[in-house]
């Protein structure tokens, strides 16, 4: 929002509305039905797509951004924001979703990747762009090409939190250990960290990302949320981890209150008494390395 | 003899349910005043004044009602304690809410509608003007899914406009804004609300 040392970074509007969404939940829905039940939970936003992580892992073949139809219905149903995926390096579906007005586009390594080398120039675009980061160098690159919001990978569609806790941790460490380096230091850790030697030098300074930070991949419970929340987030993303339970109206109203509440245990305990099932998880070092989504990105 | 107690610091609240509160927060310290995260009622008893900041109306209004915060804030305001509402907040505050009609607190009599610019892809930024005590200050504006105040009741005082429209509006003890101040650098519109606070303090015994 402030200068970062002459290098552009997305507009303050939507570095704003990245703002806006702290403290909530984003919930994954593919159709209008989903949506208002997430709306009417209190999710802070839609992601619109056409399979949740935990079923693209399953059937396999390409994903894709969502059908423009069933874009427009969930954009018909709900007033919270409504964002949508698009396959990283795709800008022709970065294209679509702006025509179509989507709030927020999330570059997602969850869909199948269009190009193996460049992501999205995300200045090209009117409306903002949230990428996804396993490390401190990952985040800086994606702000860097213009995302007005990191999030955290994870492993999307496994219901388990133990890639995300990895990937927050990594970020919040990786920022901590800037904050230590002398002035000299900076430019050899640019290139260490592969990012905008004037990012570095920013964070170094501010002991912070230029951009709010979010967690996503692998929340499955309002613990999960909560446990995020206290390693650093600011705000979580919440997959197949809702319509994937067997109470998906009173898992999404739990994550709601455990994100707010993330500090207070008293109130943990009590929006986790009263559940269904948690969605099945999946052991994430088990999967091979062609399986793991978090990968993806460059 | 006893040197005079030190006044108590002022402390203003930020509801902290979702939102943007971290950068009000932010604000009101540069400002020099106290801030203190609100997420339960009970918070609100020992502070001078309140922000209810941009966020997601709908998911406020839930987290609202899930803590039943709407007694202990109409107390609050009756109490004479100044209130301050952007976006969202404003939302909450207003007698009449539309596209779509929810349910708000009515401290403020304005008729807002929601959304009112339509999505992201029309968020804007604006230099405009804010007049403060009958002195026009410029200011930032960053209008995001902004809503728009359609109506004003005969109590409420325009403090600023962007294209004919107000954006900007005080009645009594409570303000309210379509804009983000807390958005941008410049502390006039949250020095404004702790000059308010303190003058509300001053005022009660």
């Amino acid at each position: 929002m402030t200068g970062t040392n002459g290098l552009r970074i997305a507009d303050r509007k939507h570095i704003g509305l990245a703002e806006m969404l702290k403290g909530g939940v984003i919930m994954d829905v593919t159709n209008a039905e989903q949506a208002k039940i997430a709306e009417a939970a209190g999710a802070a936003a839609v992601m619109a797509l056409e399979r949740v992580p935990a079923d693209i892992r399953r059937d396999g073949g390409v994903a894709r951004m969502a059908s423009v139809k069933k874009i427009k219905e969930i954009q018909a149903v709900v007033t919270i924001p409504v964002m949508a995926k698009a396959r990283i390096g795709h800008f022709v579906e970065a294209q679509i979703l702006e025509a179509l007005g989507a709030d927020f586009i999330d570059e997602s390594e969850v869909l199948t990747p269009a190009d193996e080398h460049f992501h999205i120039d995300k200045f090209a675009f009117r409306i903002p762009f949230v990428c996804g980061a396993r490390d401190l160098g990952e985040a800086l690159r994606r702000i860097g090409e213009g995302a007005a919001m990191i999030r955290t990978k994870g492993e999307a569609g496994s219901g388990n939190i133990v890639e995300a806790v990895r990937h927050m941790r990594a970020v919040v460490s990786g920022i901590k250990r800037l904050a230590t380096l002398g002035a000299e230091e900076l430019m050899t850790e640019a290139k260490t960290l592969g990012a905008p030697y004037e990012l570095v030098r920013w964070v170094a300074a501010n002991g912070r990302l230029p951009v709010p930070n979010f967690s996503a991949g692998g929340i499955a419970t309002p613990a999960d949320a909560a446990l995020m929340m206290q390693l650093g987030a600011e705000a979580v993303f919440v997959g197949s981890g809702i319509f994937k339970s067997t109470d998906p109206a009173a898992r999404a109203r739990a994550i709601v209150q455990a994100t707010t509440h993330y500090k207070d245990p008293d109130v943990l305990a009590k929006v986790s008494g009263e559940l269904g099932e948690a969605m099945p998880g999946i052991e994430t070092s088990k999967l091979a390395q062609s399986e793991l989504l978090q990968t993806r990105g460059w | 003899m006893t040197a005079p107690a030190r006044p108590a610091p002022v402390r203003i609240g930020v509801l902290a349910l979702q939102g943007d509160f971290a950068l009000h927060s932010q604000a009101l310290e540069r400002s020099e005043v106290d801030a203190v995260e609100v997420r339960k009622p009970e918070a609100l008893a020992d502070l001078d004044g309140l922000i209810l900041p941009g966020g997601e109306s709908t998911t406020l209004l839930r987290l609202i009602d899930e803590w039943n915060f709407v007694p202990a804030l109409e107390r609050f305001h009756a109490t004479g304690k100044p209130v301050f509402g952007t976006c969202a907040g404003l939302i909450l505050l207003a007698r009449e809410v539309l596209h779509p009609v929810q349910p708000s607190l009515g401290l403020i009599d304005v008729a807002v509608e929601r959304n009112a610019y339509g999505r992201q892809r029309e968020s804007f930024e604006a230099r405009g003007s804010v007049t403060l005590a009958g002195r026009a200050i410029p200011v930032d504006m960053v209008f995001i899914r902004a809503p728009r105040i359609r109506r004003v009741g005969p109590e409420v005082e325009t403090l600023a406009t962007h294209a004919g429209a107000p954006v900007m509006a005080r009645q009594g003890t409570v303000v309210v804004a379509t804009f983000h101040p807390e958005l941008t650098d410049d502390l006039t519109v949250h020095r404004y609300f702790c000059d308010l606070v303190r003058t509300a303090r001053a005022r009660t015994p």
